[in-house]
Order: C-alpha cells, then sequence, then structure tokens
C-alpha cells in the first residue's frame, strides 16, 4: 500500500503550502459570489438622443412614446445631427433618431414619412438589437396612427394569427442562470488544470522528482497519487460553489446532486490529467505556467461558456468537440438548470470518460522516471 | 569599473553602465530560455485569431424543432420561411406535445415552434390560429434573439397572406449603423482580446521573472549591488517591455490583415496608447511580485487572480453598463477596461487623440500610483 503514503505526501505538500491552501477556499468563493452580477449580454437601457426637427404634435407623440417604453432613455434632445454624433463618439449616447422638418406633412399628404435612425454599431448586437427595437416601436406608433385616421382599413388587415413566446426553466430570462454553472466550470476548471501542471514541474525544481525516481514506485501509482488530492481539491470547489449559488442566487440544482458530482468527478481527472501531461513535458514553472494558462483560456472561450458555440465558424466548433469543457458545462446546465435525467447525459459522460482515459494514459506515458 | 569608490558612490554614468549591465543580463535570461520564449512570442497570435474569429454574440443556426398537428399549406410556408434563414436550422419534426419536454432537456434545441391544429383553416376562416414559440431560457441572449426574429418572420407572412398592397399612412424608418455597418463582431472583440492579452501576459511575465530570483535567492545578490533598488527592478521590466513591443505589433498586424479590423483613426496614438497600457501592464505585474514571495503565488494571483475580473469586468465581453453599480465602481479600477474604450475609439470609430485624453490620464496616473505602490512594498533590506 506504498500508495497511501503517496498521497500522503502529496496532501502534506498542499497543507504545508499556506498560501496554496487558503487560495483554494476563497478563490472560488470570492469570485463566485461576485461575478455572475456583471455577465449581462442584455440590451436594454439605451441611450437615445432625438433630433426633432418638425416639433409637430405627431412628432412629439412619437418621442413620447419611445420615452415610455422600457428599452430608451431619453438623453437630451441635441440641436443638430452633428452635436448629436458627438454623444455618440463619447458614448454618451447609443442611438440617434432624427425626425425630418416635413414629418407631419409627409405623413399626412404624401401618405409616407421617413426618420432616421443611427446607431452606434461598434458592438453590432447592440447596434442591431437597439435599431430593431426602435423600429418596433415606430410600427407600433404608425399602427395606432393608422388606426386614428383610416379606421376602416385597420380592421380589414387584422387576422387570427397570434404569436405567444414562452421562455422554458427561466421565464424572466435572467442572465443569473445562465451564468452561475458557466462560472462553476470555469473556476473548477482554472484550479484543477493550473495547480497539478505545477506540481511535477516544482519537484523538478527543487530537485525532489528525483528522490522520487529513484524509488521502485511505479509511474502509474506516483500519477495517481499526484492526481487524487486534485481530485479532492474539485469536490471541495464544486462544495463551495453549491453553496454560494444556493446562499447568493437562490439557485439550486433541479436535476439530483449526484449527478453533478458523478460526472465533476471524471471531469476533474480528465482535466488534472491534462494539468500533468503539460507538468511532464515543461522544464520550469514559468513553461508550464504559460502553456497551462494557454491551454484553459482557449477552451473557456471556445466551449460555449460565454458566448454559444453554434455562433463559432465550423473550425471553432471541431476545436470546442475537444474540449472536456464543453460536455461538462453542458451537463451542468442541463442538470443545474433544467432537471435533466441521466439518459440524457449518456454522450457527454462517454466524451468525458474518453477525455479521462487519454489524458491519463497520456500523462503516465509521457513521465520520464529517467532523464 | 575597476575604480572602487566608483562602485559604492556611482556617478550618473556608472548608474548607466551598471543599468545596462543588468538589463543585458535579464536579456540573457530570456534568450535561454527557448520555450518560453516561443510561448510568449506565438500565444498571443494563436490567442487573437481564435478568440477573434470564436467570440460572437450574434445569434445565427440556432437548432429549431417544430410541433405541427396541422400539416397544412401555411404551417409548410412558415417553416420554409423560418428554414431558408441564417438563423435558424431545422433539428426535426416532433410526433407530439411530449417530445417538447424531452428535446430541451436533451438539450438539442434552442427553440420549438408549436402550431395549434386546423392551422390553415382558422387563419383563413376567421379563427384563432395560434404559433407558440417555446424558447429554451437558460440562454437568455439567444432565446429573447430568435423569438424575436421568428415572430418577425411570422408578421411578414402574415402581411404576404393579405396581400395588402400599398399601405397608407407609413412610417419607413431609415437605419444607419454607424462604424461597422456589416455588423462584423471582431470589431467589438478585437480591441478586448488585445487589451486582455496585453495585460495578462505583461503582468504574468513580470511578476513570475522577479517572485525566481526571490525564491532563488539571486534577488538579494542584486540589492546588494551599488545599484538603486528602483533601477534594479526597472532593469527587469526592460526586456519584457521589448517583448511586448513585438507582441504589440504582431497583433495589430494580425488584426488588421487577418482579422479585418481597421485602424481607422491614427496609427501613431494607437502605438502610444498601448505603449502606456503595456507599461501599466507591467508595473501590475511589479506590484503582484512585491507582495509574494514564490512562484507559485505569483503565477495564482497574475495568471488565476487576473484572468476572471479581466474577462468579465473588462468590458471586453459584457458591456459594463449591464452591471450593478458598485461592480462598475470595481470595474473602473481595471486597466483593460480604459484601455478597450480607448482603442474601440482610435481604431474604430476613428477618432482623434483629443477624444482618449481621459483613458490616457487614467492609464497613467495607474502607472504612477503602481510604481510608486510596488517600490515601496519592496523589501530592499535582507531580513
Amino acid at each position: 500500500m506504498v500508495i497511501k503514503y503517496l498521497i500522503e505526501k502529496e496532501f502534506k505538500q498542499f497543507g504545508r503550502n499556506p498560501f496554496l491552501s487558503k487560495f483554494v477556499f476563497i478563490f472560488p468563493f470570492v469570485m463566485l459570489s461576485i461575478l455572475p452580477l456583471a455577465a449581462n449580454f442584455e440590451v436594454k437601457d439605451l441611450n437615445l438622443a432625438v433630433i426633432d426637427n418638425n416639433h409637430s404634435s405627431y412628432s412629439q407623440r412619437l418621442v413620447q412614446k419611445i420615452a415610455a417604453s422600457r428599452y430608451f432613455h431619453l438623453t437630451g434632445v441635441p440641436s443638430s445631427y452633428r452635436q448629436a454624433l458627438k454623444n455618440i463618439e463619447q458614448d454618451q449616447s447609443d442611438m440617434i433618431l432624427e425626425i425630418p422638418p416635413s414629418f407631419e406633412q409627409d405623413l399626412i399628404r404624401e401618405k409616407n414619412a421617413r426618420v432616421m435612425i443611427s446607431a452606434n454599431a461598434v458592438n453590432g448586437m447592440k447596434g442591431g438589437l437597439g435599431s430593431a427595437y426602435l423600429a418596433g416601436i415606430l410600427a407600433e406608433y404608425n399602427a395606432e396612427i393608422r388606426q386614428e385616421l383610416l379606421p376602416s382599413a385597420v380592421s380589414s388587415s387584422q387576422t387570427g394569427l397570434e404569436v405567444s413566446k414562452l421562455f422554458r426553466f427561466n421565464p424572466l430570462l435572467d442572465y443569473k442562470f445562465m451564468m452561475v454553472p458557466a462560472i462553476m466550470v470555469m473556476l473548477i476548471t482554472m484550479i484543477c488544470g493550473f495547480l497539478p501542471a505545477f506540481n511535477i514541474v516544482s519537484e523538478k525544481e527543487a530537485g525532489t522528482i528525483e528522490q522520487m525516481n529513484v524509488t521502485p514506485v511505479s509511474k502509474f501509482s506516483l500519477i495517481l497519487s499526484k492526481l487524487i488530492p486534485y481530485w479532492v481539491v474539485g469536490f471541495v470547489v464544486l462544495t463551495i460553489c453549491f453553496g454560494v449559488a444556493w446562499l447568493f442566487y437562490g439557485l439550486w440544482p433541479k436535476g439530483s446532486l449526484l449527478t453533478i458530482y458523478l460526472f465533476a468527478s471524471v471531469f476533474v481527472l480528465a482535466f488534472s490529467g491534462l494539468g500533468l501531461i503539460v507538468s511532464n513535458y515543461a522544464k520550469t514553472l514559468q513553461q508550464a505556467m504559460f502553456m497551462v494558462f494557454f491551454i484553459v483560456i482557449t477552451f473557456i472561450f471556445m466551449s460555449g461558456l460565454y458566448t454559444p458555440v453554434d455562433n463559432m465558424p465550423q473550425w471553432g466548433q471541431y476545436i470546442s468537440d475537444i474540449s472536456p469543457l464543453k460536455y461538462f458545462l453542458r451537463v451542468m446546465r442541463l442538470v443545474y438548470l433544467k432537471g435533466s435525467s441521466t439518459a440524457d447525459l449518456i454522450k457527454p459522460f462517454l466524451a468525458l470518460c474518453t477525455f479521462a482515459v487519454v489524458f491519463n494514459t497520456w500523462a503516465v506515458l509521457s513521465y520520464r522516471k529517467s532523464q | 569599473m575597476n575604480d572602487f569608490s566608483n562602485m559604492t558612490k556611482p556617478t550618473a554614468k556608472g548608474n548607466w553602465i551598471f543599468f545596462m549591465a543588468f538589463v543585458r543580463k535579464e536579456f540573457h535570461h530570456i534568450f535561454r530560455d527557448k520555450m518560453s520564449m516561443l510561448i510568449l512570442l506565438v500565444m498571443p497570435i494563436l490567442m487573437l485569431i481564435l478568440f477573434g474569429y470564436a467570440l460572437n454574440t450574434e445569434v445565427k443556426n440556432s437548432k429549431v424543432a417544430v410541433y405541427d398537428p396541422s400539416q397544412d399549406e401555411a404551417t409548410r410556408a412558415i417553416v420554409e420561411k423560418l428554414q431558408v434563414n441564417d438563423y435558424f436550422v431545422l433539428h426535426r419534426m416532433l410526433k407530439s406535445p411530449d417530445e417538447v419536454d424531452r428535446v430541451f432537456k436533451s438539450g438539442e434545441v434552442a427553440m420549438v415552434v408549436v402550431f395549434s391544429e386546423h392551422f390553415y383553416e382558422s387563419l383563413v376562416h376567421g379563427g384563432k390560429a395560434q404559433i407558440q414559440l417555446i424558447a429554451d431560457g437558460t440562454d437568455p441572449n439567444t432565446a429573447n434573439t430568435i423569438t424575436t426574429y421568428a415572430s418577425t418572420i411570422i408578421n411578414n407572412y402574415q402581411q404576404e397572406l393579405l396581400k395588402t398592397g400599398a399601405i397608407p399612412y407609413q412610417i419607413t424608418p431609415e437605419v444607419k449603423l454607424l462604424y461597422n455597418p456589416s455588423m462584423v463582431a471582431a470589431y467589438n472583440f478585437v480591441p478586448g482580446v488585445m487589451g486582455m492579452i496585453i495585460l495578462l501576459i505583461c503582468a504574468m511575465m513580470t511578476s513570475v521573472s522577479i517572485a525566481r530570483e526571490k525564491e532563488n535567492g539571486t534577488m538579494e545578490i542584486l540589492l546588494v549591488s551599488p545599484m538603486k533598488p528602483l533601477y534594479v527592478i526597472l532593469s527587469k521590466a526592460v526586456p519584457y517591455f521589448f517583448l511586448s513591443v513585438v507582441n504589440l505589433i504582431t497583433i495589430l498586424l494580425i488584426s488588421v490583415f487577418v482579422m479585418g479590423v481597421p485602424v481607422a483613426g491614427s496609427f501613431f496614438w494607437l502605438i502610444v496608447l498601448s505603449l502606456l497600457y503595456i507599461f501599466v501592464s507591467l508595473a501590475l505585474g511589479l506590484l503582484i511580485s512585491s507582495v509574494v514571495n514564490s512562484q507559485m503565488a505569483a503565477m495564482l494571483i497574475s495568471a488565476m487572480g487576473l484572468m476572471m475580473p479581466v474577462m468579465l469586468l473588462s468590458g471586453m465581453l459584457f458591456p459594463t453598463e449591464n452591471m450593478p453599480v458598485a461592480l462598475q465602481a470595481l470595474s473602473d479600477i481595471i486597466p483593460a477596461r480604459w484601455y478597450i474604450i480607448a482603442v474601440k475609439k482610435i481604431m474604430i470609430k476613428g477618432l482623434s487623440v483629443g477624444s482618449i485624453l481621459t483613458e490616457l490620464a487614467i492609464l497613467g496616473s495607474m502607472a504612477i500610483v503602481l510604481v510608486t505602490v510596488s517600490l515601496r512594498n519592496f523589501k530592499i533590506r535582507l531580513e
């Protein structure tokens, strides 16, 4: 039972580093209690500057209608387009609505009036969605006016088509629901990726690894003894995350807690294995850090934590296929938010198991007992 | 330097010679580790290309399932219209309403379109034809966007069906998308990715290299030299400054020639801004190294501790105006936030240097504060 002593040694080494042992507890707690509040893609409270060159009752009613909507804030009434554009340049407003001097006249006499919408589209989604909202309000206003001026035409253009929207699992479209599982995955990935990557290489730098190498301990038990502490750390981090999510955000898994622990155990095994591979190849701590940093950050961005995988180009989706994070995140969201059962999760489970086997075999094979 | 009195009280010229010797030593350290250098030079390029293309909040190709008990002319036409659109991909037809729950729970689709029975008949003969758009609310951005698009498409179909000709009293909006008319996602994300890469890599490099000397005990040897501690520490930052400038140049070349993100404003001021930002990032690394005693701690703080706030609070992904006030204040102290705003102004909007004076001033004061605090923190005496 030499493995027992090896594991004991790893735990002692871990506990002796005062910074590390505190970090593992504090880091997930602080990050999960703050960061989900920051992550919100919602397009709302757009700052709109209105240039009303018409000043008629029609144009003023339009402006009032926009001001009453929940999407827009009116930020002053600039006198010219140039001035309004200055506000956009300084990020004081997001959009400009320009009503031409002949608005009322065009609408009543020519039966067709134009208005100009200019949106800051550096953030394309915000610009696009913002102008779609504004166009929607214009269309509503348009329908109102038409009804007033031409009551008969409207009734004939009404049909019995009803479109209703329903948001499953998250009726109020709260972003925290999406972000909390993602940030949990990110935390576990970082801790269970970075720490093992530093493990073997720091023993290389300290020279203690050679003392291990001259013992008859097999490569397999050596790697196993290095994996198990991170496995435990992963469980601790996950448990802290569950607590914070429940305490701060009122989120408790809809599905079974055991399912999440099961998947987490396979995921942590896989990702720590990847960390150990890095540690085997790196000659210095610095190299290990840069390599694992690159791997972790790439997987974080390519696995759909923040932006959906479906939006990526095809090659990006292939990269996400080889990321264990993608499967674990999927499972976290499914079990946490939707309460999916084990049967829905067989595919990601098999994928994660494959990663665990491949990475850890690789870690054992790439470990060199003799230089 | 064989004049001993010169060693104890160096003249300005002597100081300079010492300084250059220290800088040369640091360059040797870096060039000796070929692997690290390769990683440092190649990693930013790969990251910019990967994330520049992959980060995209614009929703397209969302998988949709349809439950259609009517199977008539109208429902087929609507499904057809949804399908030809870029936003949707028809995943499959459901056979019964019970399946709706299942396809969501297995995570197969983002939206299910449910038609009512006898759809076409009801539509034409004045009854109530109903369409329900059920979206997966676990991704609010996608859910909101695709239901909005789908109802627009359905409304258009309705208009066509009614064959209403020219509608009187029409208000037509003319939409102009400023700075980014084709809504390229890279215009929004490339400045953010630049800000993140520069900050993280600079802070990691400096903090770890100084922490390593502390750990090995060689820092003490440097500090007993006749050179002032300020110069000892600055000499460590100089090579990393050069390395970062090389990275900056490759990053800019790639964003212009590979990602197709133009430099609309002054190239000169973009460089000045970036150099200042590199300096701030290196100073942040100095600060980290001044409070830690081991490489491990330096790495955990600079890589993990900085990575999450920079990703989530700097405005690189998530708009800062959506954050609660307390978090906005937190995001104000992240240098990347100001760099990203300023880069967007100069690079994308093409504004003059006058528009980024605030950001330059903030980054400048951050640099001064960081350098002052970290120098004060450095224990320059042996314990």
